[in-house]
């Protein structure tokens, strides 16, 4: 054993060779260098590079940053409720509420600055319910196929073939209109689309050379599943990711209008729900938080177009 | 002593379409000593690869072992648990794939890849691992080694991705190493650089080595042993010296015919000799019967060989045998 031991740590000796020779060459005289090492630099910031590229991602990275920051320090510069009764009803956009008031005299701008915060805690946290449901599934019916494909596959199409809107309402009525409902129903309705994206995903790289060489080289499944082929499955899944971000949004906003938005949390959603009856007397209370909305989504698909045409290898030059 | 492989009487079969077994190899068997090589030699569907798949238990899904023993180093591989398996591969036995292009993981640096390995059996530290890689990317005479462990895949040659794969299979020192046509999608140049390195490192680290390939001319160096099989059975084994000089079964022969042979300082000859083919195809799976696979590509076959099924490997000279009715008259 102790010769192996030794034999294998002879190329030590001559590759330091190899390493002084490269550092001699290395510093002032580039020129020397046999063939350039390009600077490594990894897919993810590669990605990013490309991403920053992209003016309409860019500008939508930009909006998207506003909104959010607009929602965490926006109560703070403007610390009026909400909910609170400031003024006349339908008072127009005037001094005293820039944006107007709407059925119940509520100040509209006051909804949209607090407002912004559940819809977009509700966008974001359902895309995540999405995501995570929709990977697993999708991952562990792509890896594994067979019998667990097949169930996993009936089980995502049960889901697939109701409605999803109707869907949402019966689980909001059931379980009545809270925040977290609402954000578990749209997470729980609307996960399918990753997890067949996922699973197509993982059937393409299920059978590719690097990951046979993997297993090969003694990896588990789980090991698998988690370094090798989810990594490799992942453009696609964040660019998903990122527009389920939008559809959840407008879904929240969608349960709202139909009335099922929680009474108790000023959202986006809820304002448009709560004063679409008086559109014509009042379309200050209705157009601003639609506008809102139009904007978070917006926002959301141009960020998610910029990441596809980053991510995506078909679209991108190496 | 032990051989580090043992490969006995070893049948493969695959469920075809209707649910039948279709034999993908028959009643192979081979050993490979500690320090030695063995080349796999033989076209395209013969079961070169199954083989190497068989001995690491990654045979794909529908392929299943019918029959036989795989013994490394005395244990059988077949009725290893999981968990013992996966801690075998990789560590005491590893593969070397065809395609360096698609056998690296493109997301990560090939300095990590090649660390996972030791991370994962032979529990040292990241960093350690880290620099172990550095060290065998040296092995394999990459230069600029510590540069090139921070570069990924696609920022490397083919010959270069290659040598990372054989570094990643060497890097736990395995007992055993199966090549699977580790040179094909390579330039001749850097094919022979890869097959030096190879052997040097089999000098250096004693590993048996199993090399699967259809070349039989270029192995003949490199190999101390070869098995010629065609469609699933092994027509001619022997060591790689006397099979190559004198092949006896008239497949082998007509491999060794189809590539050229030069040597340097022999005279040209007198005429341009054609280069030979072996005219047909493998016959497809399920098609095999109990009669000689080779029996209609086969120029040299005759009443004898269409009467009877085909014949079990015979002795015809020390180590040296041949599964051909005809084999002593041809060798004449």
């Amino acid at each position: 054993m102790s010769t192996v031991e030794q034999t294998l740590i002879v190329p030590r000796t001559e590759a330091s060779n190899v390493k002084t020779a490269a550092n001699a060459a290395a510093p002032g005289t580039t020129t020397m260098r046999v063939q350039p090492v390009a600077r490594a630099l990894s897919p993810a910031r590669a990605a990013l590079r490309q991403f920053l590229r992209s003016p309409s991602g860019v500008a939508g990275a930009i909006l998207l940053l506003a909104l959010i920051l607009a929602t965490i320090f926006g109560p703070m510069l403007y610390p009026i409720d909400p909910l609170e009764i400031v003024g006349l009803p339908f008072s127009p956009p005037d001094a005293d509420a820039l944006l107007g008031t709407d059925y119940l005299g509520r100040d509209v701008l006051a909804g949209l600055i607090h407002g912004g915060r559940a819809t977009m805690t509700v966008g974001a946290v359902a895309a995540l319910i999405t995501i995570v449901i929709g990977v697993s599934v999708g991952a562990l019916s792509g890896f594994f196929g067979g019998w667990i494909d097949s169930l996993l596959v009936k089980i995502s199409e049960f889901f697939q073939v109701l409605p999803p809107l109707l869907f949402a309402m019966v689980l909001v009525t059931l379980f009545g209109p809270r925040l977290t409902t609402i954000t578990i129903a749209i997470g729980a309705v609307s996960w399918t689309s990753a997890a067949r994206l996922t699973r197509a995903e993982f059937m393409r790289l299920r059978d590719l050379d690097f990951i046979k060489a993997s297993r090969a080289a003694g990896a588990g499944n789980w090991h698998l599943i988690m370094r090798v082929v989810l990594p490799n499955a992942l453009p696609p899944i964040i660019v998903s990711a990122t527009l389920a971000i939008g559809v959840a949004i407008l879904f929240e906003g969608g349960l709202s209008f139909l009335g099922l938005g929680d009474p108790n949390t000023m959202s986006w959603g809820l304002m448009i729900g709560q004063n679409r009856n008086y559109v014509l007397d009042a379309w200050w209370a209705v157009t601003f938080p639609g506008a809102a909305i139009f904007l978070a989504v917006l926002a959301v698909s141009l960020v998610g177009d910029g990441i596809n045409d980053a991510v995506n290898p078909r679209l991108r030059r190496r | 002593m032990t051989p580090v492989l043992s490969v006995e009487d070893l049948s493969v079969g695959m469920t075809g379409r209707d649910g039948k077994l279709v034999p993908v190899l028959e009643n192979l068997s081979f050993t490979v000593d500690k320090g030695r090589t063995i080349a796999l030699v033989g076209e395209s569907g013969c079961g070169k690869s199954m083989t190497a798949l068989a001995i690491m238990r990654l045979l794909p899904e529908g392929f299943v072992v019918t029959s036989g023993r795989i013994l490394l180093e005395g244990e059988n591989v077949l009725t290893a648990r999981n968990r013992r398996m996966r801690a075998l591969r990789g560590n005491a036995v590893s593969m070397v794939f065809q395609e360096p292009m698609t056998a690296l993981n493109p997301l990560y640096t090939v300095g990590d890849q090649i660390a996972e390995a030791l991370y994962h059996h032979r529990n040292l530290s990241r960093g350690d691992a880290a620099e172990q890689a550095v060290q065998f990317l040296k092995a394999v005479q990459i230069p600029a080694a510590e540069q090139r462990a921070k570069a990924y895949p696609h920022q490397m040659s083919g010959g270069m991705r290659q040598r990372v794969m054989i570094a990643m299979a060497i890097a736990c020192k395995p007992k055993l190493l199966i090549a699977d046509e580790p040179t094909t999608a390579l330039d001749v140049t850097v094919q022979a650089q890869i097959f030096d390195l190879l052997a040097k490192l089999q000098d250096e680290t004693e590993t048996a080595i199993v090399l699967i390939t259809h070349d039989l001319g270029a192995v003949a160096e490199l190999a101390d042993d070869i098995a010629v099989l065609y469609a699933g059975r092994c027509i001619e084994t022997g060591p790689a010296q006397g099979v190559a000089a004198s092949p006896r079964h008239p497949y082998t022969r007509g491999l060794l015919a189809c590539v050229p042979h030069l040597a340097v300082g022999r005279p040209k000859p007198p005429a341009w000799i054609d280069l030979g083919e072996i005219p047909g195809m493998v016959p497809a799976l399920g098609s095999r019967g109990p009669d000689c696979a080779f029996l209609t590509r086969c120029a040299s076959a005759s009443e004898v060989c269409r009467s009877r099924p085909q014949p079990p490997l015979g002795t015809i000279d020390v180590a040296h045998a041949v599964s051909c009715w005809r084999a002593r008259e041809i060798a004449a």
